[in-house]
């Protein structure tokens, strides 16, 4: 383990040239330092990490920090994930998305490794938006919501990325926001060490390119949102639907056993040598 | 000592790629390939490696771009749709410089086409397919025999020169059943891509070490590094400056354009002497022998050349025979795409006439021999 605020020297590239590409204000850093700091209590060495992340503002993550990184394209870091553990399953695989490329774009994929059940940390970020792209509404935009390809307001409705997960077969499922800071960084490592696809949804802020049109521009504003429209599982349990309405539940939201894909190939390697060896 | 077997083209490619140490296929079901993936799903976990059906083709070229880096030899197998759909990640393969190999049974297309009858209409696709300047490689088998000894050399060459490499066949050639000789396992040359040799602390993972093809560590070896879809400068960083985006480019290109000439591979029969001549590939070029054959009992000076390497084109074989013809005919199954890189590096050297077939069904040995007639006068 690093010592305190060394980490950044511990973990960031000292080749690559900052500042980051994000805008003041996002949630991203805020993630970042989240996760370096919870991979250093881990106790994987950065050799035993690969860190692969999509296309948009998150998938720029992998640039900065000094782990084995890949940097793949929209939509599909599950797919490479996925490459990357069943050929090598000694390497832990962290998977970051952002919410268009995770289940937009790469839906597909990410209800397909959910219900595989390989292991991947998968973790989106998702701040309702394409920022990139000049904050076009994705999947996770509130309905009615304004954006840039809803100027008029947002005339579908959006996932619930926990729900899906956990509809797929993800045996862990959990939610934070950026503003939760301590929370986030205890989810995500309970995540890395989930033996089995963990699913984590970070709520984060745009405010350059959503918070903009939807009235919130200011960085603080929007986590204030956050802190205040969430609420703790365990605070929920118990509570009325009336009095959980418009409430996101934060926390630990799925922890489950079931064997996962490489334990299973692995069985059927094993049966296979059993019955060559017996020819 | 060769070992005797009876095998369908797709066949011999599975045996092709395990005897290359492939250990990593992932796909989706397609026909007229389905038997690649059979074949894997069968072989892949009795030797330890890893078959995986995906939810898609994107995603199978994506878990085998995957697999590579942690330095596993892999493969994935389709035909036209989804051929189309890893036009994304033959592109990243490409810029990334991910050695893999994708075997494309083409099939009768546009869209879902004429499944699964024979076309060789995916040529310029496989050449161009992926969006963005880049260098590709592309073979082409004939013959079972060639599907066994090309899906090696498809491995081979994707790791000396860190690049995807493409194995177009036809329906025709991947169910025709034949006899085939195999060589024994250590009778196969193989080769393995560039690893560093200097200490982690001193590697810069895309400086060429002028070869043009930078060493590549494996994922989890001590060598972390970054792998990305960006044009990125010698660190693996993502550029935008002119003087760093040009000169990578470049490099992508002359890796393999330097050894143009150890790519002529093909095939020439009756050239010695011959003044028309046939060019042609895959299915076809079995056709035009045997085309060849029944023009020469008749007294016609004829030849052929067989091309193996359709991609990067063989310029120099294609060329020398030019100089010796007054005709090439070349015969496709498709409305003409080898043709044009036929009449690309012909600059006027001969007549150069084409016959297309887009029924979607086998060009024969008759229709050829009519247009070599026709054109013999």
């Amino acid at each position: 383990m690093a010592e305190k605020g060394h980490i950044i020297y511990d973990y960031l590239r000292p080749t690559k040239r900052f500042p980051s590409v994000w805008c003041p204000g996002c949630g991203d850093g805020i993630f970042l330092g989240a996760l370096l700091r919870a991979l250093d209590k881990s106790g994987y060495t950065k050799d035993q990490i690969v860190l692969v992340s999509g296309i948009g503002c998150s998938g720029r993550m992998t640039t900065y920090v000094d782990f084995n990184t890949l940097h793949t394209t929209h939509g599909r870091a599950l797919t490479f994930a996925t490459g990357i553990k069943l050929a090598k399953p000694e390497l832990k695989v962290i998977a970051i998305m952002g919410d268009g490329d995770a289940v937009a774009i790469g839906g597909n994929h990410f209800i397909h490794a959910a219900r595989r059940n390989i292991e991947i940390t998968a973790i989106v970020i998702n701040n309702s938006v394409y920022g990139m792209t000049g904050g076009q509404l994705s999947p996770a935009t509130p309905l009615e919501m304004k954006t840039a390809t809803s100027p008029y307001g947002n005339l579908e409705n959006p996932f619930d990325i926990c729900k899906l997960a956990e509809a797929a077969g993800a045996v862990f499922v959990a939610r934070s926001a950026v503003y939760h800071v301590l929370l986030m960084e205890k989810l995500i490592g309970k995540a890395i060490n989930k033996r089995g696809f963990a699913v984590l949804e970070i709520i984060s802020q745009c405010p350059v390119h959503y918070g903009r049109r939807a009235g919130l521009s200011s960085p603080v504003e929007m986590m204030k949102w956050q802190r205040d429209n969430t609420i703790r599982v365990e605070k929920a349990e118990g509570l009325s639907e009336e009095e959980l309405r418009g409430k996101i539940r934060i926390g630990v939201l799925v922890d489950k056993e079931a064997p996962t894909y490489q334990e299973r190939l692995e069985s059927l390697r094993e049966s296979l040598k059993e019955q060559v060896g017996a020819l | 000592m060769m070992k005797k077997e009876f095998l369908q083209g797709n066949e011999a490619c599975v045996k092709g790629a395990l005897a290359a140490g492939c250990r990593f296929f992932a796909g989706y079901p397609i026909t007229p390939a389905s038997e690649i993936a059979h074949g894997m799903a069968y072989e892949l976990p009795r030797l330890g490696g890893v078959f995986i059906q995906m939810e898609d083709e994107m995603a199978s070229l994506g878990a085998v771009i995957g697999a590579s880096l942690t330095g596993a030899k892999a493969m994935t197998a389709t035909s036209g749709p989804g051929f189309s759909l890893m036009q994304e990640h033959i592109g990243f393969a490409s810029i990334a410089e991910v050695p893999c190999v994708v075997i494309n049974v083409m099939r009768g297309g546009p869209s879902t086409g004429v499944p699964t009858h024979p076309s060789q209409g995916d040529v310029m696709q496989a050449r161009w397919g992926a969006h963005g300047d880049h260098p590709i490689i592309v073979l082409a088998p004939s013959s079972v025999t060639e599907c066994f000894q090309l899906t090696i050399q498809a491995f081979n060459l994707s790791e000396k020169y860190r690049t995807p490499v493409i194995v177009l066949t036809d329906e025709m050639v991947a169910h025709t059943r034949e006899k085939v000789l195999l060589p024994a396992p250590e009778e196969i040359e193989l080769v393995e891509r560039p690893k560093p040799t200097e200490p982690p602390d001193w590697f810069v993972p895309y400086r060429d070490p002028g070869t043009g093809v930078p060493p590549m560590p494996s994922f989890g070896d001590g060598y972390r590094y970054h792998v990305t879809g960006l044009v990125h400068d010698e660190r693996g960083y993502p550029t935008t400056r002119a003087d760093e985006v040009e000169p990578f480019i470049r490099r992508l290109f002359q890796k393999i354009s330097q050894d143009f000439d150890k790519l002529q591979w093909g095939e020439s029969y009756y050239t010695d002497d011959s003044t028309l001549n046939v060019i042609a590939f895959g299915w076809v070029a079995r056709a035009a022998l045997s085309a060849v054959k029944q023009a020469r009992a008749r007294g016609m000076k004829v030849g052929l050349l067989k091309l193996l390497v359709l991609f990067p084109f063989m310029r120099r074989k294609v060329t020398q025979l030019m100089e010796s013809s007054s005709t090439i005919l070349v015969p496709e199954m498709n409305m003409g795409q080898i043709s044009r890189e036929v009449k690309r590096v012909n600059e006027g050297r001969c007549r150069v006439e084409t016959l297309n077939k887009v029924a979607h069904e086998a060009m024969t040995p008759g229709e050829i021999l009519g247009k070599i007639e026709e054109i013999y006068g």
